[in-house]
């Protein structure tokens, strides 16, 4: 017995080092990133956060624009993904028929299959002259009275990287969704036929409601997708680091500027400054995942919410 | 007086309904739209990337810049390099820890864990690329395949330790108690038992994760970094598909505009057979647990 016993421990302390080399390497990403920015920490301070100049030739980094660029195209894309993916998880769970249901499913998971430098590809050759010919002249001849839709029209821009942006998250919003349409306890929605609710009447003000805290974290899951998105959105965003009010000019966002100077940042305080950003991006992507997380176990219960990945 | 209530009613009941089919429609719209969507870009896929395919594409060198032709085909050999690369960094660390959680770990302890694999699936891509590159491509002053690999490795982790974690924890408590039973120690029925039997579901596991991350680009722009060669060492920096793709897109000319839609036809081609190769371990599974 006592040999079953020195053979088994020593199994176990082998096995335990996987999971502790897990754990050192999430502490290990952060203490490189900390470590890394530290020059860059010392020398801009918390200002780095609020300054809006971007100019590596005189050293002088604020990371304004990025963040201004990564609120903006993920707003945006979450304004068109939300409606529209929550539409169709409903439609998928309440709606249609099982077997239809099952393979659009499969499709959307078809789409969040979709490497995003492919998102890209298609971006630069479809999604953008598609927007510079028609979307944007049309917003602009109606809209053009808000600041929004005004100025010059390239196609590439911000506008464009929200509509990418939103492809690229709506199949997250209808795969979180449908898991939490299909948690709500089905008596709830046959109380509300008994009382001769309609059957949008009962959805509207009975599943919606009660899966709300669910999917307003399936949301935020999906802004954590939006954020973390690098090569589409730098190969149509147009990687200017301005902030202008209108959605039609080029913006840069924290993943991108990333993607796009790193390799050319030639000297420490501005690789410094870079991999600060990654150490918000960091930051940002930890908090938006326990907030989701949180949210969507509320509705759910923690078991399933184990198979959202 | 009644009839004017029942009326009111009606119309009420009528204005209900009606908006009640709107929204069918509504609704119905929204996943229509979303297909829509997919097609469209595999449409252009397919139509775009057929028409640039040739055998060249897969057994040529890129061509210099204005010079027409040739192919990624280090590019191909590069992304499978990464990838295995990456499965001997991500399924030993992902495995050992999913099965340590599911047997031997404490309640807290497996907690932590499972947090902080939440937290690295969460991380943006790019943070990967940024920490391979201080940890492997700095100290070895040299990009690299090795560093690439680093990257996509610690990406799979999160997806591979849950997945074998739960199909571990699925094997049935007979078969555990049936090798204790015969006086084997808990190793040998981790190693012997449970581990066969599960292993359809890690394979899936596995598969899903190494699917998510052949398409990756951002964690190797500065780690693998792209050859227009083929690469001799791991030590040296090595071509991928997705990267190959992202340089001829943004590039001026059209010849490489068309490599790069070939080139994204052949990687969603690569993805989506991981994929489906991965379902088929799942089914294998099924089909052990029906029979026993």
């Amino acid at each position: 017995m006592s040999r079953h016993d020195t053979s088994d421990l020593i199994f176990r302390r082998v096995l335990a080092a996987f999971p502790i080399t897990v754990l050192i390497i999430v502490a290990g990403i952060f203490f490189e990133l900390v470590y890394s920015s530290l020059p860059s920490l010392h020398k801009f301070g918390i200002g780095f956060l609020y300054h809006s100049i971007w100019n590596p030739v005189e050293e002088n980094f604020g990371a304004l624009p990025f963040i201004y660029g990564t609120c903006v195209t993920s707003l945006v894309a979450l304004l068109l993904a939300i409606p529209i993916g929550v539409g169709a998880a409903i439609y998928l769970v309440e709606y249609a028929p099982v077997k239809v249901s099952r393979v659009i499913s499969t499709l959307v998971d078809l789409l969040a299959a979709i490497p995003s430098v492919i998102y890209g590809l298609w971006g630069i050759f479809v999604l953008v002259p598609f927007m510079r010919n028609v979307v944007q002249p049309f917003l602009g001849k109606y809209f053009g009275f808000l600041p929004l839709f005004q100025g010059p029209n390239y196609g590439i821009g911000m506008l464009a990287a929200s509509v990418m942006l939103a492809i690229i998250i709506v199949p997250f919003i209808i795969s979180v969704s449908r898991e939490v349409i299909a948690a709500v306890p089905f008596v709830y929605k046959e109380s509300a036929y008994a009382l001769g609710a309609t059957r949008w009447e009962a959805l509207s003000n009975i599943v919606l409601s009660y899966g709300k805290a669910g999917i307003l974290g399936a949301v935020i899951l999906a802004l954590g997708r939006a954020i973390g998105e690098v090569m589409a959105v730098t190969m149509i965003i147009g990687n200017d680091p301005k902030i202008a009010l209108s959605l039609f000019s080029p913006g840069y966002t924290l993943a991108s500027v990333i993607a796009n100077e790193f390799a050319e940042a030639d000297f420490p305080m501005y690789l410094s400054a870079l991999i600060e950003i990654a150490l918000v991006l960091f930051l940002v992507a930890i908090i938006v995942n326990i907030l989701a997380r949180l949210l969507i176990w509320s509705v759910t219960g923690a078991q399933s919410a184990e198979a959202v990945k | 007086m009644k009839d004017l209530v029942l009326k009111s009613f009606d119309a009420t009941r009528l204005r209900r309904e009606i908006w009640d089919k709107v929204m069918v429609v509504v609704l119905f719209l929204c996943a229509a739209c979303v297909l829509f969507i997919l097609f469209i870009i595999l449409w252009h896929l397919i139509a775009r990337g057929l028409s640039s395919l040739n055998p060249a594409f897969f057994t040529h060198l890129p061509k210099a810049v204005g010079e027409s032709g040739g192919g990624m085909a280090n590019a191909i050999i590069g992304t499978f390099v990464l990838l295995l690369l990456a499965v001997g960094v991500g399924v030993p660390l992902g495995l050992g820890a999913g099965v340590y959680l599911s047997e031997y770990a404490h309640q807290r302890f497996a907690q932590t864990v499972r947090f902080m694999t939440d937290v690295l699936n969460g991380v943006p891509s790019i943070v990967f690329g940024i920490f391979s590159y201080t940890v492997c491509v700095l100290p070895m002053k040299s990009f690299s395949a090795v560093s690439g690999g680093f990257a996509l490795g610690l990406m799979m982790i999160p997806m591979i330790t849950r997945t074998s974690e739960q199909f571990v924890k699925m094997v049935p408590h007979q078969l555990r108690e049936a090798g204790l039973a015969l006086g084997l120690p808990k190793w040998r029925v981790i190693t012997g038992i449970i581990l066969p039997s599960a292993i359809g579901g890690i394979m899936t596991g596995i598969m899903v994760a190494l699917a998510r991350v052949a398409g990756e680009t951002a964690p190797l722009l500065f780690t693998a970094f792209g050859n227009l060669h083929y690469t001799q060492s791991l030590m040296q920096p090595i071509a991928a598909i997705p990267l190959q793709i992202f340089n001829y897109a943004v590039s001026p000319y059209s010849d490489w505009h068309r490599q790069a839609w070939a080139g994204a036809l052949v990687l969603i081609v690569i993805v989506f057979i991981i994929n489906i190769w991965a379902q088929y371990f799942v089914y294998s599974r099924k089909r052990w647990s029906a029979g026993k």
